[in-house]
């Protein structure tokens, strides 16, 4: 059974249809590769799927369950976990309470409970130690590489059971030793048996690190195949239009 | 086809090495903090008064008028420093201060107990908070905006309340308080003392709470603190009621002092209050800043005006002096700023 299910996804914005019913399914460990041209409905999707948007029509099964996500919060207890585009950090806070942002553990003095400063580090060190980042709990996010901002908010997702980890353009603007480290970040996920849907423009990655590539045009997903049966040429195509569907 | 290598990173350290590594020593976090070199001119400042009038300025006297002088600017300072943290500013305290001292007198003059007059000041002190923070918050309105408009608003009902008289007439319980406010223990004045404290849980709060801890991440990234969960409307209403509540106290405290209410009290405050945060290190675009922050810049901006007094200075001139030190502040905090990043 599928860990993550679309079926006949569809959302409008008025008379703007920006998905057209889309199918979909996700399994367990896998990468994905969301891929399309400017509104192409990738994000839509994305943020369907992260309870930013109701669908206008459709259904979204975890492991076979219909569920409705009226927020984010609803996506995250279903284990949906998020890296947005612009990362969503605080350049004035540190990597820990970066990361702890909106879940922070606390500890009882009495009736007062405190910031539980020491276990934060702790735990968001031995994150970074798993993806293998060498990024500091304690450092501030506004002194950080690209590579360590993406690391911070990937380490978000490691606090719960995420089961499926949504990244808008993780690579988009870092350096090429920065990407490197970001698709070591998402091969650890994997290994850990946590399904990924990477969605991107650029093409080296998305064969790098993908086993599947979807391509979506004008609100349609127009092919879904395993990297190794097609080609970055193909996909070309597929996204421009150039070849109609595969 | 794959341009990438696929490779683990390699480094010549160990992760742990890195990841277990303090982010700054001591030294170079107290050297990179705002108020720690305010402290350090304030000390020399009081150094060279002491040298060149030992009579005057280093008097038991002296220092009690100076502290119980920015005491009263030094509470403000503290509430404004939750609403700056956010990247907003509130501007009614001045007014609100006029027209919680306002209510102060009344409750008195008709005769009620201390407590009561104070409850009624806390009351209305924090009632102008949240009109302030549900029109920022929850209206989306900009700060700058609504608290102007309550800087009007608070000013014209403490003249309408107090039928433009002075209210010193304080009933029975009068004396008492006016005690709390005009009073001392061990020497030092009782709204000094009001500062300390108040100062002393808030730097607890903002640092060592989740809700001190959403005020620097709301200032940081507004954006990310709402995706992440952070309940950022709440948070910003709650930071107005205690910049509400803080000009509430500083005002029953000066009341009690001066042993009257006036409608014109606390004209003006609101850019001295503003001035001590930003002395003391409180950055306007919000995210940065705190408690000591906040006590310390009060502390500059006074024992500047009473050194330029003591120094035979004319008065008219303490406005560009106080001016000269925002500036300099500022002008320190983006050197500081520079280097760090």
């Amino acid at each position: 059974m599928a860990l993550l299910e679309l079926q006949g996804i569809a959302k409008h914005f008025g008379a703007i249809e920006a998905l057209k019913g889309v199918d979909l399914s996700v399994e367990e460990g896998q990468v994905i590769g969301l891929m399309g041209d400017n509104g192409a409905g990738k994000s839509t999707l994305v943020r369907i799927i992260a309870g930013n948007f109701r669908p206008s029509d459709g259904e979204i099964r975890i492991q076979g369950q219909v569920k409705h996500f009226h927020k984010p919060v609803d996506a995250r207890s279903e284990g949906i976990e998020v890296v947005y585009q612009d990362l969503a950090l605080c350049d004035n806070l540190t990597a820990a309470a970066n990361v702890f942002l909106g879940r922070e553990l606390k500890r009882r003095i009495g009736p007062i409970k405190v910031l539980d400063y020491a276990a934060m580090y702790d735990r968001v060190g031995q994150i970074f130690n798993e993806l293998k980042s060498e990024t500091r709990p304690r450092d501030l996010v506004k002194q950080m590489s690209g590579g360590q901002r993406q690391a911070v908010a990937i380490a978000r997702t490691r606090l719960s059971d995420a089961r499926i980890v949504l990244m808008d353009e993780p690579t988009a603007a870092i350096s090429v030793r920065q990407v490197a480290e970001v698709l070591e970040l998402i091969r650890r996920l994997r290994d850990k048996g946590i399904s990924v849907m990477l969605i991107s423009h650029r093409m080296p990655d998305v064969f790098a690190v993908c086993d599947r590539v979807v391509v979506m045009r004008r609100g349609l997903k127009v092919a879904d195949k395993a990297v190794d049966q097609t080609s970055p040429e193909e996909i070309t195509g597929l996204i421009t239009g150039a070849i109609h569907t595969a | 086809m794959s341009t990438v290598p696929t490779r683990p990173l390699q480094s010549s350290v160990a992760i742990d090495d890195i990841t277990g590594l303090k982010e700054r020593s001591l030294g170079q976090r107290l050297s990179s903090s705002q108020p720690f070199w305010v402290t350090i001119a304030l000390i020399i400042m009081c150094a060279i008064m002491t040298w060149d009038q030992p009579d005057a300025f280093a008097s038991a006297d002296n220092f009690y008028n100076i502290t119980r002088n920015f005491a009263f600017i030094g509470i403000m300072a503290v509430g404004m420093t939750a609403v700056i943290l956010t990247g907003g500013i509130d501007l009614s305290v001045g007014s609100v201060m006029g027209f919680v001292g306002v209510i102060c007198g009344l409750v008195l003059q008709a005769g009620h107990h201390w407590a009561t007059a104070i409850a009624a000041a806390l009351l209305a002190g924090a009632a102008a908070g949240a009109v302030n923070g549900v029109l920022i918050a929850y209206v989306g309105l900009p700060a700058f905006v609504v608290t102007l408009g309550m800087l009007s608003v608070a000013r014209s009902l403490a003249i309408v309340l107090s039928e433009n008289r002075m209210i010193y007439d304080f009933g029975p319980w009068g004396d008492t308080f006016n005690a709390i406010g005009g009073g001392a223990v061990l020497g030092i004045a009782n709204p000094v003392w009001a500062l300390i404290v108040l100062a002393l849980v808030f730097g607890f709060i903002f640092n060592c709470t989740a809700w001190g801890k959403y005020l620097y991440a709301i200032g940081g990234n507004e954006n990310a603190a709402r995706v992440t969960g952070v309940p950022v409307r709440r948070i910003k209403l709650e930071a107005y009621i205690v910049s509400g509540l803080t000009a509430a106290l500083a005002s029953v405290l000066i009341v009690g002092w001066q042993g009257s209410a006036i409608n014109a009290l606390g004209q003006g405050y609101e850019l001295r209050v503003i001035a001590s945060t930003v002395i003391g290190g409180a950055d306007l675009m919000g995210g940065q800043g705190g408690a000591y922050g906040a006590f310390i810049g009060a502390a500059l901006i006074e024992v500047i005006r009473n050194s330029l007094l003591m120094a035979g200075v004319d008065s008219n001139w303490q406005g560009a002096f106080v001016g000269l030190f925002i500036v300099l502040a500022v002008l320190l905090q983006r050197i500081r700023g520079k280097r760090s990043a």
